[in-house]
């Protein structure tokens, strides 16, 4: 990338894939990235239409605008890919993340953890007496602020599942 | 799955049942594919057995795979059809890989086919053994690996449609052996069409007005075009003649895209970029509108991108949206076709009786000759060595009224050609732009000469390029292709020994050739002819010799081995600020930043 390209901000884009779900389309996404040195954030994918053979791919990516032009353009010249759409320059659509949450300890600790956990509305999937495991969905802000409260509370593990995203309102991808 | 695969196959019921190698040389066949290039083994034996059971499709046994995959580049080049390759799995296809990434870079339609181990092997390290799809996903448009013979001749007649359709590229068609043996229904090309892949060719009319528009009103237009004109066919040629005639605006070309626009033509400035000539890169600088047309701003092109043409619009042309802003912003984006675009282009400029802007045309003219006055192409000639730039000038002169097809290897020779050859016609050029493979030409001009049996086709080579590919003299002695290999042989790599010169002090590590082969011993070795040229006396008879041969040649052309190539823009320099000549280039600081870019 030239200097040109380089010195405007850096933003953070969500961007939604529709593929044919074939042998190795995820590679072929990721191998883009990886090849022409742009940032993966978080991926999440999965098939969505079993009968029609597709699957959706949610990344969360950084760089400059042109950059993210880049990448919106090198994504739709993949054969696999049936549309791009970025959820960042678009209508803001609504993007939620699950993550499991394990937290070990006893006593006050353990009663503040359990608390908070209320708070931000997470579920408790697995206890032992020494431990939880929440599940929390949300922002992926809610998710990171959840996650630091965790931290002097005894978080040991996280699971995140990345971000999905979808439009408002009555329109599709 | 098989219920599966037939109904996405659209097999009509009675479909005739073939083996997957059968189907391959089927599909060939219903392609319209005349020639192939490969080298036969252990995964591809199936489909060679059924390749020599049928008639039709001439097999061109090469030496390496990578010629044959240049080869079948040359081929495509020349006419415009997309090249076919068989190799075998394992090394077969990883000796592929440099003609694939070569391809995917200039847009050359190329199918590869590679032999696979037996679907039930995959993954266990089986004998010549690899990853096909996953080592040639980055360097090819599209892959596949054909794990279903159901699946097979829809795979296969897709892959033409993606090669050859949009932006031109190479693809790969993996086949395991077993499937080769598999029995399946076979569906002809008329009944696949592919799920998603539908590239977008019209242009959109409102850009196209607009375009017309800023054209109209250019005080210092330029038409800046490239290979994409090639690959538009010879229709875009044409229509891009007729553009520069009504709008009398200059055109200058990348070296990918020499050749659509006549050199012979006043228009005409020349090749741009880093040893383009005076007048088309201080044309760029200068101008107030860019025309692209099928080029996309290469670092070649642009010298430093932050200095690049700081007065123009630019309007740019491309089939490919990727291309739009990638190093360069534009104004003005047209996402199309080159021929569809350059139809309508003109259409709308008669229709709306356009005109250019003839007083500001004729002072622009009167800078650009100004800027041509300095003949950034001229060199002291000797009566002693031959200088590399006299060489091809006398090869051009000896053969421009022939049926003459050029391809070439990579660094100074390659640059030198781009210079003082001329071409009138699209098609007639073969090179390695994008990647720069050092051992293209050679075998690129075995499968230039396979398509024109009857045409003059020289490769102006370097000694060291040639080197790399060499062995595919013994593939032209067996098909008795009369392929010319016009050496300058100056013992150098020439370009590397230029940038030492220029860059790194006068320290030529590792860039002399100590030890080279008799090349005219090398051609008898292999059954050809050998000639050299030693004085600039004997150079005329000799080519004329070479030309009148009809067998091939390794011609060595020995020439001045401290001749560098000029003009040039340094790195990290701008359009205006080229060196013509040795005596600049010493009084010229390269900054660091200049020597970090290659």
């Amino acid at each position: 990338m030239s200097a040109q390209l380089k010195s405007p901000a850096i933003e953070r884009h969500t961007i939604a894939v529709l593929v044919d779900n074939e042998a190795g389309v995820l590679a072929r996404v990721i191998g883009l990235f990886s090849g022409r040195g742009y940032n993966i954030e978080s991926l999440t994918v999965a098939e969505v239409d079993h009968a029609a053979r597709t699957s959706r791919v949610t990344i969360v990516t950084s760089g400059t605008p042109q950059v993210i032009e880049q990448i919106e353009a090198q994504l739709g010249r993949l054969v696999a890919v049936h549309r791009v759409h970025n959820w960042t320059t678009a209508a803001p659509g609504i993007e939620r993340e699950m993550a499991l949450v394990k937290v070990v300890g006893t006593g006050e600790k353990r009663v503040e953890a359990m608390r908070l956990g209320e708070i931000f509305r997470c579920h408790i999937v697995d206890t032992t007496l020494t431990s939880f495991v929440f599940e929390i969905t949300g922002a992926p802000s809610k998710i990171d602020q959840f996650v630091e409260l965790m931290r002097p509370l005894g978080l040991v593990d996280v699971s995140r599942t990345g971000v999905a995203a979808i439009a408002r309102g009555p329109e599709a991808m | 799955m098989d219920k599966d695969g037939k109904a996405l196959t659209g097999a009509p019921t009675g479909a005739i049942e073939l083996s997957g190698a059968e189907m391959v040389i089927r599909a060939l066949k219903d392609q319209g594919v005349t020639h192939i290039f490969g080298y036969p083994g252990g995964a591809v034996l199936p489909i060679y057995d059924a390749l020599f059971q049928s008639e039709g499709i001439v097999h061109v046994l090469v030496r390496h795979e990578q010629g044959a995959v240049h080869a079948a580049e040359g081929y495509a080049r020349s006419t415009g059809k997309p090249g076919v390759v068989l190799v075998t799995s394992g090394p077969g296809a990883t000796n592929a890989v440099t003609g694939l990434t070569d391809a995917l870079m200039d847009s050359i339609p190329l199918v590869v086919l590679t032999g696979q181990v037996a679907t039930h092997l995959i993954g266990n390290d089986a004998f010549q053994e690899c990853d096909t799809v996953g080592i040639t996903r980055p360097c090819t448009k599209h892959n596949w690996l054909v794990k279903d013979v159901n699946e097979l001749s829809r795979t296969l007649h897709e892959a033409f449609q993606i090669a050859t359709t949009g932006r031109p590229g190479p693809v790969v068609v993996d086949i395991p052996k077993d499937v080769q043996f598999k029995k399946g229904p076979y569906v002809s090309p008329e009944a696949v069409r592919h799920r998603t892949y539908r590239p977008r060719t019209e242009p959109d009319l409102a850009a196209i007005v607009k375009a017309i528009d800023m054209m109209a009103h250019a005080k210092k237009p330029v038409f800046y075009t490239g290979g994409g004109i090639v690959n538009a066919g010879p229709d875009a040629s044409r229509l891009l003649r007729e553009l520069v005639e009504v709008t009398g605006f200059p055109i200058t070309s990348t070296l990918m895209g020499l050749g659509c626009f006549p050199a012979s033509d006043p228009h005409w400035l020349g090749m741009l970029g880093m040893h383009g000539t005076y007048e088309a890169n201080n044309a760029m600088h200068d101008a107030d509108l860019i025309v692209c047309l099928g080029a996309r701003f290469d670092d070649r092109v642009t010298g430093a991108i932050e200095k690049f043409a700081p007065h123009a619009k630019k309007i740019h042309l491309d089939i490919d949206a990727s291309q739009i802003n990638k190093n360069v912003r534009v104004d003005l984006p047209i996402v199309a076709d080159a021929a569809k675009a350059l139809k309508e282009m003109l259409h709308f400029w008669k229709t709306q009786k356009r005109k250019a802007d003839a007083a500001a045309l004729k002072s622009w003219w009167a800078e650009i000759d100004g800027w041509r006055a300095k003949k950034s192409l001229a060199f002291r000639n000797s009566k002693t060595l031959i200088k590399p730039q006299h060489a091809i000038q006398r090869l051009y002169a000896l053969t421009k009224d022939k049926d003459v097809y050029i391809t070439t290897e990579v660094g100074q020779h390659q640059m030198w050609a781009a210079q003082h050859f001329h071409f009138d016609k699209p098609n007639r050029w073969m090179t390695s732009g994008g990647l720069g493979t050092m051992g293209y030409g050679l075998p690129a001009a075995v499968g230039v000469q396979i398509a024109h049996p009857d045409s003059l086709v020289i490769d102006i080579a370097g000694e060291a390029s040639v080197q790399m590919t060499m062995q595919e003299m013994s593939t032209a002695v067996q098909y008795d292709l009369p392929i010319k290999i016009f050496i300058l042989n100056n013992e150098y790599m020439g370009m590397v020994r230029q940038w030492q010169q220029l860059l790194h002090g006068g320290r030529y590590s590792h860039s002399y050739s100590e030890a080279l082969p008799d090349f005219v011993k090398l051609a008898e070795a292999y059954g050809a002819v050998g000639l050299r040229a030693s004085t600039p006396d004997e150079l005329d008879a000799k080519i004329e010799e070479m030309i009148a041969v009809k067998r091939p040649v390794l011609f060595d052309c020995r020439v001045d081995p401290k001749e560098n190539c000029y003009p040039m823009i340094p790195s990290g320099a701008a359009h205006n600020e080229m060196i013509l000549s040795d005596a600049e280039e010493e009084a010229t600081q390269v900054s660091d930043e200049g020597k970090m870019l290659v």
